[in-house]
C-alpha cells in the first residue's frame, strides 16, 4: 500500500517540480497549483469545487459523521458498548438493534460508535506524529543537504525496505500490544513517506530566488525555514496527510485485528471483526458491520484526499 | 548502466544488514525475553539459567548481536526457541504457501486492475467510467482481513462453492516436490490436485489481490488518459486504425510501464497483505509463523521471517529498477 503511495507522491513530486514557478516578487510564494485560477477568490473556488465534486463532499460528510458518532457515542445510543446482556445474545439486526448484537448480547451499533474513538485517535495521532517527525527529517535533509542528507535518506530507505505493516507489527510486538504502542508503531512506519515528500519540496523551495534573497539578507536558517519555506510546504503535506490517514486507519484496524492494538474490553472495529470471525456461520453480521465501518471510513478519507489534491492542485486531476 | 548496477548491488547487502540489525534491536528493545514465555510453564531458577545459557541469552547484547550477524552471514538461522525445530525447515515449509498466495494475488490484481483501468479510460459511458473508478477506490479502501471474511461468508458459507480455509482438502493425498502445491500439481500432471489447490487458493488470492487491483486500476487509468492525449495516438487514429488496435498497440504499450513498476513495488505490500489474510483462511504460511513467533518472542523465527520478507521486497524493488533502466532508454543515458 505505502509503496503505491510513495509512487504516487513521487509522481506528484515530479509534477510539482515541473510547475514550481515563483510568481511576482510581491507575492513571493510558490503557488501550489493555483496557477490556473489566479485571482479567483478562495470562497468562490470552494463553492465551485463543492458543486463539481459531490463525491468528495459525500466523503467529507461521512468522515464528519464518524467524528460526531465517536464524540457523542454516549448520547447516541442507550446501550453500553461493554456490559454483557446475556438474554440478548446474537440477535439479528432489528429496529431495537440496527446492526444486531454479539455473542455477549452487546449492541453492535453501540460498539461501533464507541469503537470509532480508538480508531480515530490511533489514525489521527499516528499521522500527526509521522508528519511532524517526517517534516523535521525532510527539512533538515533537504535544506542543509550534504552528509546529513545522505545519512537521513539512507535511514529512510532502510525503513522503506520493510513492508510498512510488517514494520508496524514488529515494533508493536517488541513494545507490547496496546493502543499507544500501536500508534507509535504506525507513526514510525509512516515517517519515511513524509520525510521524502518534505525533502523533495524543500529541495525545490530552497533554490527559489526569494530564498536566495532571504539568505543574502543575512537571514538565519531558522527564520528562512519558518518564514519562507514552511508555509509553502503546507499544501502538499496536507494532501499527503489525508492519503496517509486512510492508510493509518487500515493499519490500525489490521493491528487490532491481529490482537496487537487496543485491548478488550475497549471496543474497536478490527478487534470486533476478529472476535466475530468464528461466528460467520451463525451470525455473519457480527464481523460484517465493523468491517463495513472501516471500509466506509477509509473510503471517505481516500475521497477527501483525492478531492483535496484536485482542489489544491487542479493540474493533477484525473491522476 | 554498469556503474548504476554496481552501486545498486553494493547497496543491497547494506540494506540487508540494516534490516537485520533493526529487527534484532526491535525484538530486544523491551526487557521481555523468550524466557518470560517459557517461564510461565513453571520452571525452576536453575532451569531458567540453563535455558538462558543454551540460547546465549545470558551474554551481553553486543555479543548476541555479533554472533547473530556472523551466523546470519554464514546462513545459520538457528532453531526455533519454542519448538526447537530448525528455522530453515520452518521457512522451507512456510515460504512457498505465502509466495503462492502473493503471486496469485499479483496476477489477479494485474488482470482485474488493468482491465478496469483500460475500460474506464476508453469508455464513452460515464456510468461505466464511474463504476470502474468506484470499484478501484473501493478496492483500495477495503481491509484485507475483512474482505477475506466477506468472501468466505458469501462463497463458502452461503453458496457453499468454496472451502472455508486451508491449502488442501483434509485427507488429500499429496507428496511435495517443490513445496509449491500448484507447481507440483502441474509438474506431475495431477489435475484433480490442481483443482483442489486452486479452489483453496482462489478466495485468499482474491482478498489480497483486490486491494492492489484498486491501485493498478487508478494508475492504468491515469497513464492511459495521458497517453491517449498524445499526438502519436491521434496520428494512429487519423491513419484509420481500428480503435481496438490504437488502444492496445499504441496506447497500452506506453501506459504499461508505470503499471508494471507499481506491480513490482507492490509485491512487498502484497506479502504484507498475505501475512494478515493467511490468518483468516488458516493458510499455512509465513503469517501464522510470524505472529506466533512474535507473541512467543521466538527471536530466531521472527528474525528469519522478517529478514526474508524484507529481502524479497528489496529484491523486487531492485529488479523493477533494473528493468526500468533496460526498458526506458532515456534513463540509460543518465
Amino acid at each position: 500500500m505505502e509503496t503505491a503511495d510513495s509512487l504516487r507522491s513521487l509522481l506528484t513530486e515530479g509534477k510539482n517540480m515541473a510547475r514550481t514557478v515563483s510568481r511576482d516578487s510581491e507575492v513571493n510564494q510558490i503557488e501550489y497549483g493555483g496557477l490556473v485560477e489566479l485571482g479567483v477568490p478562495w470562497s468562490r473556488r470552494v463553492v465551485r469545487f463543492v458543486r463539481k465534486n459531490d463525491i468528495t463532499v459525500i466523503g467529507a460528510v461521512f468522515l464528519f459523521l464518524v467524528v460526531v458518532g465517536a464524540v457523542f457515542a454516549g448520547q447516541l445510543t442507550p446501550y453500553s458498548p461493554t456490559a454483557p446482556t446475556l438474554h440478548d445474545r446474537l440477535l439479528s439486526p432489528s429496529l431495537a438493534h440496527p446492526f444486531g448484537t454479539d455473542e455477549f448480547g452487546r449492541d453492535l451499533l453501540a460498539r461501533i460508535l464507541f469503537g470509532a474513538r480508538s480508531i480515530l485517535f490511533a489514525s489521527v495521532s499516528s499521522v500527526l506524529i509521522a508528519l511532524i517527525a517526517g517534516t523535521f527529517i525532510g527539512t533538515a535533509g533537504g535544506y542543509w543537504g550534504g552528509k546529513l542528507d545522505v545519512i537521513l535518506m539512507r535511514i529512510m530507505d532502510v525503513m522503506l525496505s520493510f513492508p510498512a505493516i510488517l514494520l508496524a507489527i514488529l515494533i508493536v510486538a517488541s513494545l507490547g500490544a496496546g493502543l499507544l504502542n500501536s500508534v507509535f508503531a504506525i507513526a514510525f512506519s509512516m515517517i519515511p513517506v513524509f520525510a521524502r515528500l518534505v525533502r523533495s519540496v524543500v529541495l525545490v523551495l530552497a533554490r527559489q530566488d526569494y530564498v536566495t534573497a532571504a539568505t543574502s539578507l543575512g537571514g538565519s536558517s531558522r527564520w528562512i525555514i519558518l518564514k519562507h519555506i514552511f508555509p509553502n510546504m503546507i499544501p502538499p503535506i496536507i494532501v499527503q496527510a489525508t492519503a496517509m490517514l486512510a492508510i493509518a486507519i487500515s493499519y490500525a484496524s489490521a493491528l487490532n485485528f491481529i490482537g496487537l492494538g487496543v485491548q478488550p474490553p475497549t471496543p474497536d472495529w478490527g478487534q470486533m471483526i476478529s472476535d466475530g470471525e468464528r461466528l460467520i456461520f451463525d451470525a455473519p453480521y457480527v464481523p460484517f458491520f465493523p468491517g463495513l465501518a472501516i471500509t466506509l471510513t477509509v473510503l471517505s478519507a481516500n475521497l477527501v484526499g483525492d478531492g483535496l489534491r484536485d482542489f489544491l492542485d487542479p493540474m493533477l486531476k484525473n491522476r | 548502466m554498469t556503474k548504476y548496477l554496481i552501486s545498486r548491488l553494493i547497496w543491497l547487502p547494506i540494506v540487508l544488514w540494516a534490516v537485520a540489525s533493526l529487527t534484532f534491536l526491535a525484538l530486544r528493545l523491551v526487557p521481555g525475553t523468550p524466557i518470560d514465555f517459557v517461564a510461565s510453564q513453571n520452571l525452576t531458577t536453575a532451569q531458567i539459567t540453563e535455558y538462558k545459557a543454551e540460547w546465549g541469552l545470558n551474554q551481553p547484547l553486543w555479543f548476541q548481536y555479533l554472533s547473530f550477524l556472523s551466523d546470519l552471514a554464514r546462513g545459520h538461522l538457528g532453531n526455533s526457541m519454542s519448538s526447537a525445530v530448525p528455522v530453515k525447515t520452518l521457512l522451507i515449509d512456510r515460504i512457498p504457501p505465502t509466495m503462492e498466495l502473493a503471486v496469485s494475488a499479483m496476477i489477479i490484481s494485474t488482470i482485474v486492475g488493468m482491465g478496469a483501468g483500460i475500460i474506464s479510460s476508453t469508455t464513452n459511458s460515464k456510468l461505466v467510467d464511474y463504476s470502474a473508478r468506484i470499484f478501484s477506490i473501493l478496492g483500495l479502501s477495503v481491509p484485507w482481513f475483512w474482505i477475506a471474511i466477506v468472501l468466505i461468508i458469501i462463497f463458502s458459507v452461503k453458496l457453499g462453492w468454496m472451502p472455508v480455509g486451508g491449502q488442501l482438502d483434509p485427507g488429500t493425498n499429496y507428496k511435495t516436490i517443490t513445496h509449491f502445491i500448484v507447481l507440483d500439481a502441474i509438474l506431475t500432471g495431477d489435475w484433480s490436485l490442481l483443482r483442489i489447490a486452486v479452489r483453496h487458493l482462489a478466495l485468499p488470492a482474491l482478498a489480497v489481490g483486490l486491494t492492489s487491483a484498486g491501485f493498478v486500476a487508478r494508475l492504468t487509468r491515469s497513464a492511459m488518459l495521458e497517453v491517449l492525449r498524445t499526438d502519436y495516438v491521434r496520428t494512429a487514429r487519423a491513419k484509420g486504425l481500428v480503435e481496438r488496435k490504437v488502444v492496445i498497440k499504441h496506447a497500452l504499450r506506453n501506459a504499461i510501464l508505470p503499471v508494471l513498476t507499481l506491480q513490482g513495488l507492490q509485491f512487498g505490500s502484497l506479502l504484507g497483505g498475505a501475512v494478515i489474510t493467511e490468518l483468516v483462511f488458516s493458510w499455512p504460511g509465513m503469517g501464522r509463523l510470524l505472529l506466533d513467533g512474535v507473541t512467543q518472542r521466538d527471536y530466531p523465527v521472527v528474525q528469519a521471517a522478517v529478514i526474508f520478507i524484507a529481502f524479497i521486497y528489496v529484491l523486487a524493488n531492485l529488479i523493477v529498477d533494473l528493468l526500468y533502466h533496460l526498458v526506458d532508454p532515456r534513463l540509460r543515458a543518465g
